[in-house]
């Protein structure tokens, strides 16, 4: 038995060493993964050096340089140098990225192999994309990658995306200020309140308005209360959908966020959302000055670089905080979005009191493959690839990349303190932010992926943007997103989008 | 002696003619009659229900449209008055006259998209050098986010960027005139103002109809500018009839909708520049 357990062990020893010494040879020759070395699994730097792609040319449609641009190039051309195929990368701007592929897609052609796009354009990409093959959806790799994210990346229980990103939406603010015991004194004094993290959008609007147009962190410019994506048309609904879910999203009443499953019946206007919008609204009076023109990357280098005490949306703004040169490095929180403390019950069509939070799985990057490739193998292989352990973990690191954490392994705080030297309590509540809401909330929002989905996120974002620039009541302005929403339903058809929204509503109501 | 074969040289001009203008109108208009959208994509036939559409149920068009009218006769207004005067400026012996020459035309040169981007960055509320100045008098005005001032911006950029291409067509005409009724008006005493509305100006008639005429067109087509500098905002204060169409079609990717209002827009700015052509021939030269 000793000798047995003797033998194992040098084994065990050997082949460990043996990693050690092909991760130092990968990682020597792509210094991209120098933190890791390379990672055993299926797709790994080895396991692709085994393939052989010679003579053969793989053609990537993705977004501008960096965010995900240069993560694509990148490992495109690592991809490159490890199975002799050509990759012809094409980067383009993030608007054009739907027209860029559909234009082809409808007129049967395929000048690209890989698509990458927002998560949300599935239901109208999906006729046009080769769902991910078994082996893939089965090894070690995906069994990593959250449930909301495969949820995400899934169409009724097949995988349609390829995972590379996750994203949700969270809310950040300044601990250095919200922590701060001559401000919880100061804000106590003045206005009766406990200063703490938000859990309502009432309070986020109390504390923001408190902090707006003075200098609290004393570096002789003017703070301001918070930073959102307001601009129309820029994401701008995201923001409002995140805000909505807090009234809207009602635990009691499953079967549609959007519409009323039943009926197709737009609930966009009904008081949860008004009341969002209202809020929202009065959120014009703490933005810095122009707020209501910002765009994500004005709401990332706004607060990012100090100069709200609030935000609330993708995590690059978290990210841009917590980079090394940043002036506020270390001073930032994590939290859950705000809830409120009432949410609409349109079963009884009246306001149920008591807490309510829900979490906004906001649609994020995502990337698949054409069925009219004719390069299907070398195409998942190359995602694979893409999104394999080593590549994965020095992408998360990088903020301009735009990969954002979306495996359970990403949860794990020591990843943050040691290699990305937050402080310790800053990754913990990063990490146990994301995890909840990924993991444990079941009372999530999904994004809308039903046909036509920009025709109703544009009506959104026309709406909203007119009672932002009070051209119209909030009740108007859904009023007239509702009207709007019939109408595309009337095109498209109310059973066709309802077949659709199903699959949404099934992941809301945690059926999936 | 048989001259047929002389068709054939036409032939390259003709299939170019064809395959640029001819087809593409043809084939809005074919789009046009059809439902293609993100989910049904193809050329089926729907009738007019996409005309009836914009006609009874697209008040956004309509006042994107009027709009989009606003910003082209202010800016082109504008355009007319500063160019005009630049290019009379110039066209007397100052000196460095060659250096004001290049520098007037040197917005034109630079690409829109960018400069608009630049401009975004002059006028950004909080982080912009613009209010930076504006803030020692304490004051913040909000360029882009306050719908009339927003108006007014993208107007600033616009006269700006396309100032110097009225410049260079005045210019030019200055510099084609003859200088006989000069002479003769000097010689019957007029000074600089008569001279320039008894001479210059009825002389740079024909040049300026063409000048605005021609910045009409393009006015009309405003887009990058929107696009890059409010996206239209806030809310839909500096949306343009191009920008919407460009949000109906490649956005919303209702491509057979779309086609319908461009097809509509195009009609629309045919006939209303035929009429501005023609009214600007009676005030300008019949009258003279």
């Amino acid at each position: 038995m000793r000798i047995l357990i003797r033998k194992l062990t040098i084994i065990f020893a050997l082949m460990f060493l043996s990693n050690l010494v092909l991760a130092d040879k990968w990682s020597e020759q792509f210094p991209h993964i120098k933190n890791t070395g390379d990672i055993p699994g299926e797709c790994s730097y080895e396991s692709m050096s085994k393939k052989d792609y010679s003579g053969r040319t793989l053609r990537i449609n993705t977004h501008a340089v960096p965010v995900m641009g240069e993560p694509t190039a990148l490992h495109a051309e690592q991809f490159s140098k490890l199975t002799g195929a050509k990759v012809n990368v094409v980067h383009t701007p993030a608007g054009d990225l739907y027209a860029k592929a559909m234009i082809p897609f409808q007129a049967g052609q395929a000048p690209y192999d890989i698509v990458f796009g927002f998560s949300n354009f599935i239901r109208d990409w999906m006729q046009y994309l080769e769902p991910v093959p078994e082996k893939y959806v089965n090894m070690r790799q995906m069994q990593d990658v959250t449930q909301s994210h495969i949820g995400v990346a899934s169409w009724d229980g097949q995988m349609i995306q390829f995972p590379i990103d996750g994203d949700r939406h969270y809310l950040k603010y300044r601990k250095d200020v919200i922590d701060n015991p001559k401000y919880q004194k100061k804000y106590k004094a003045d206005t009766g309140k406990t200063l703490k993290v938000p859990t309502t959008w009432k309070e986020y609007g109390e504390i923001a308005s408190y902090f707006n147009g003075w200098d609290w962190d004393n570096d002789g410019e003017l703070e301001y209360g918070s930073a959102e994506v307001m601009k129309k048309d820029d994401l701008m609904y995201a923001a409002f959908f995140s805000r909505a879910a807090a009234y809207s999203k009602n635990p009691r009443t499953p079967g549609g966020f959007y519409f009323d499953l039943k009926t197709m019946e737009p609930l966009i206007n009904n008081p949860g959302f008004v009341e969002a919008l209202e809020d929202w609204v009065a959120a014009t009076k703490y933005v810095p000055p122009g707020g209501i023109n910002f765009g994500l990357g004005d709401e990332i280098n706004s607060f990012g670089g100090g100069q709200t005490l609030f935000s609330f949306s993708w995590d690059d703004a978290f990210v841009k905080a917590m980079e090394d040169s940043s002036p506020i490095k270390n001073k930032v929180g994590a939290a859950p979005l705000p809830g409120a403390e009432k949410v609409w019950n349109r079963g009884d069509n009246s306001w149920d009191l008591g807490y309510n939070q829900a979490p906004y799985i906001v649609w994020g990057w995502a990337s698949a493959v054409a069925k009219k490739s004719k390069n299907h193998d070398m195409a998942f292989d190359y995602l694979c690839f893409f999104a394999n352990d080593a590549n994965h973990q020095a992408d998360i690191a990088i903020g301009r990349f735009g990969v954002n954490p979306f495996r359970k392994s990403d949860f794990d705080p020591q990843i943050y303190i040691e290699r990305q030297g937050w402080d310790p309590l800053i990754a913990k509540s990063y990490t146990a932010t994301l995890m909840g809401m990924e993991e444990y909330s079941t009372n999530r929002v999904f994004p809308l992926r039903v046909p036509g989905v920009f025709q109703f996120t544009s009506a959104v974002a026309t709406g909203t943007s007119k009672a932002l620039a009070g051209q119209l009541s909030s009740q108007e302005a859904l009023d007239e997103v509702a009207a709007e929403w019939k109408k595309i339903i009337k095109r498209i058809g109310a059973d066709t989008i309802r077949e659709a929204y199903a699959v949404g509503v099934a992941l809301e109501d945690n059926k999936n | 002696m048989n001259f047929n074969h002389k068709f054939v040289f036409l032939l390259p001009g003709l299939l170019v003619l064809i395959g640029i203008l001819i087809f593409p109108i043809v084939f809005t208009v074919r789009l046009s009659l059809s439902s293609w959208d993100s989910f049904y994509p193809g050329l089926d036939f729907i009738g007019l229900d996409n005309y009836i559409r914009l006609f009874t149920d697209d008040k956004r068009f309509w006042e994107s449209f009027f709009r989009l009218s606003f910003f082209s006769v202010t800016t082109v207004f504008l355009q007319y008055i500063i160019g005009f005067s630049l290019a009379l400026m110039v066209w007397k012996d100052i000196i460095f006259k060659r250096f004001f020459r290049v520098l007037f035309l040197i917005p034109m040169m630079t690409t829109p998209v960018i400069m608009t981007v630049i401009w975004r960055t002059f006028f950004h509320e909080s982080l912009g050098p613009v209010n930076d100045f504006f803030s020692l008098f304490g004051i913040t005005p909000l360029w882009l986010s306050n719908s009339i001032l927003a108006k007014f911006t993208v107007i600033i950029v616009e006269v700006w960027q396309w100032t110097p291409f009225m410049f260079l067509l005045l210019l030019a005409g200055l510099l084609s005139l003859p200088k006989e009724p000069f002479l003769a008006a000097s010689i019957d005493g007029a000074g600089p103002i008569r001279k320039f509305i008894y001479v210059t100006f009825p002389l740079m008639a024909p040049i300026s109809i063409g000048a605005i005429i021609i910045r009409l067109i393009e006015a009309s087509k405003i887009m990058d500018t929107v696009y890059v500098l409010t996206s239209g905002g806030p809310g839909t204060a500096t949306e343009t009839s191009s920008y919407y169409i460009f949000i109906k079609g490649l956005r919303e990717f209702q491509i057979g909708y779309s086609a319908a209002l461009s097809f509509t827009y195009l009609i629309i700015m045919i006939i209303s520049l035929t009429i501005i052509s023609k009214l600007l021939v009676k005030l300008l030269i019949k009258k003279i």
